[in-house]
């Protein structure tokens, strides 16, 4: 291995555990980002002279600890009892946490805290956590790079001001603000897979990659959670179908069309292995774990033939159960139709109107159906509005050639 | 840490009006668990007066600072040692007061 990737890869193993031991031990996000970074760059400066030190993240770690202190002596003669006192101050005596007694996901913790805006958690995650530099995570969402990097200076700013603590919930709260961590990364991976905006990539794998990423490190930090495993195993199993999902011409490939032979079967494997060991479990699974098992009943069928249908509408029936939203009630429908043909899917589908009327899937599924029952004026007049209201390129180039095809 | 908490009624679909004896409780608390500093309902905003001193002459105007369908209607300084303390003390405090809260650090 080179030096290069030595670099990099300290830099995804280590970063984030860099940043939690300073937050930690200064108290201060701030601090602690700034004084990571400084140290990755020592080292991307140094380890190519001295070689790759035998422990990376200790050497990492340690070099981060002098630059944070260098930085508070400096600051301190500007400010001197308030920063001599964060110095010294340390959090309470850490709690009796047994296995998830860890700094990064207090980290994760303090970045998806419900006192922050969603756009912030988003954005603290990708920096803290994942270690995106403000410019990378500024094009991921297509934002300027100063109103990104302002986004993150108000969070932390925040943290600070209002005491949000640095700190692993208790087991009370932990079950809501693990949902809450587990909504951050889903949209994370999302915004990759199914990426906004006429000028981006239709998938942004190094969204996508980062979400995975950071879900195997909260699952390795909460290796019990249900749910996080299901996200895991979610999020395994639709990345598993991502080069089948573009064609050459920057199409979306719908599931019915892709061509099953390009998926990839090591992360299928692993995906289905997680919902069966969740199956094994016999406790009654989340949402993310329910939609985990569809796409595994999905990623089972060697052909879209062989899908086994009435599994995937059950298991519709069990989220439905769960969350009676309208998108998941539109999802349900389409396996409907496969089961029960297109007209009772569209009946299912109509009532949805009133609620998703400005949601592009929802025309797209009609326009879909209405195709099948050989109303064509209709199913244009749908892909029509589906059209107008999707985001992503790839998407509106299938949808365009759907509607050109009809007779 | 202090921790300013406002109380929010609003004009157009105010809280209900039976509340007292609960927050009267949810008070007894506040005080015997160490959180209460200070704590009080407002009158109604048409009894407030803005002044304005900044020139030669103290100027008094009849009112709120802020005319707006949603008004401050008490206010608490509570003591706690972070912010998840206070927010899961301010969800009580909405639904004992059966109004919206903000919950605000000092300095």
């Amino acid at each position: 291995m080179d030096v290069k990737e030595a670099i990099t890869q300290a830099h995804h193993n280590e970063w984030a555990r860099v940043v939690a031991a300073l937050t930690r031990r200064f108290s201060d996000l701030g601090i602690a980002e700034e004084s990571a970074a400084e140290a990755f760059a020592t080292a991307v400066e140094r380890w190519p002279a001295d070689g790759v030190p035998p422990n990376p993240g200790a050497w990492l770690t340690t070099t981060a600890t002098r630059k944070a202190i260098d930085r508070i002596r400096r600051e301190n003669k500007r400010d001197d009892k308030q920063k001599e006192a964060q110095m010294v101050y340390d959090d309470d005596p850490p709690e009796p946490l047994g296995a998830i007694d860890d700094d990064r996901l207090r980290l994760v913790f303090t970045c998806c805290h419900p006192a922050l805006a969603m756009e912030a958690r988003l954005a603290l995650t990708l920096r803290m956590v994942g270690g995106l530099t403000v410019p990378e995570i500024a094009r991921a969402f297509l934002v300027a790079e100063s109103a990104m990097g302002q986004r993150i200076t108000r969070a932390k700013a925040k943290i600070k001001a209002a005491r949000i603590p640095y700190r692993v919930p208790s087991a009370e709260d932990l079950p809501t603000r693990v949902t809450g961590v587990l909504t951050v990364l889903f949209l994370v991976f999302n915004e990759g897979y199914l990426a906004t905006g006429p000028d981006t990539d239709p998938v942004r794998h190094d969204l996508t990659a980062e979400a995975i990423r950071l879900t195997r490190l909260i699952r390795a930090l909460l290796p019990n959670d249900g749910e996080v495993a299901g996200l895991l195993a979610l999020m395994l199993l639709i990345e598993a179908r991502r080069l089948a999902r573009v064609s050459a011409g920057g199409e979306l490939v719908a599931l019915d069309e892709q061509d099953r032979g390009a998926w990839d079967v090591e992360l299928i494997a692993e995906g289905h292995r997680l919902v069966r060991e969740r199956l094994a479990a016999g406790v009654a699974p989340g949402r993310y774990q329910i939609l985990a098992a569809i796409n595994a009943v999905h990623t089972s069928a060697r052909d879209i033939r062989d899908t086994d249908w009435s599994q995937v509408v059950a298991l519709y029936d069990q989220l439905v159960r769960l969350d009676p939203s309208p998108v998941v009630a539109l999802n349900r429908a389409i396996a409907v139709a496969e089961l029960g043909g297109p007209e009772v899917a569209l009946a299912a589908v109509d009532r949805l109107d009133g609620a998703l009327a400005g949601y592009h899937a929802y025309h797209a599924t009609r326009a879909d159906l209405l195709r099948r029952l050989g109303l064509s004026q209709q199913s244009r007049a749908a892909y029509d509005k589906a059209i107008d209201l999707a985001g992503n390129t790839a998407e509106t180039a299938y949808l365009t050639r759907r509607r050109d095809q009809l007779q | 840490m202090q921790y300013l908490v406002s109380v929010f009624d609003d004009k157009s679909n105010p809280g209900s009006t039976d509340r007292l004896p609960a927050i009267g409780e949810f008070n007894k608390r506040l005080i015997a668990e160490g959180y209460w500093v200070f704590g009080g309902g407002l009158a109604d905003t048409d009894a407030a007066t803005v002044i304005d001193n900044r020139s030669e002459q103290a100027v008094f105007s009849d009112g709120p600072f802020v005319e707006s369908k949603e008004y401050l209607a008490g206010v608490w300084v509570w003591e706690a040692p972070d912010l998840d303390v206070a927010l899961k003390l301010a969800a009580e405090a909405s639904k004992v007061c059966d109004r919206k809260i903000e919950v605000r650090p000092f300095q």
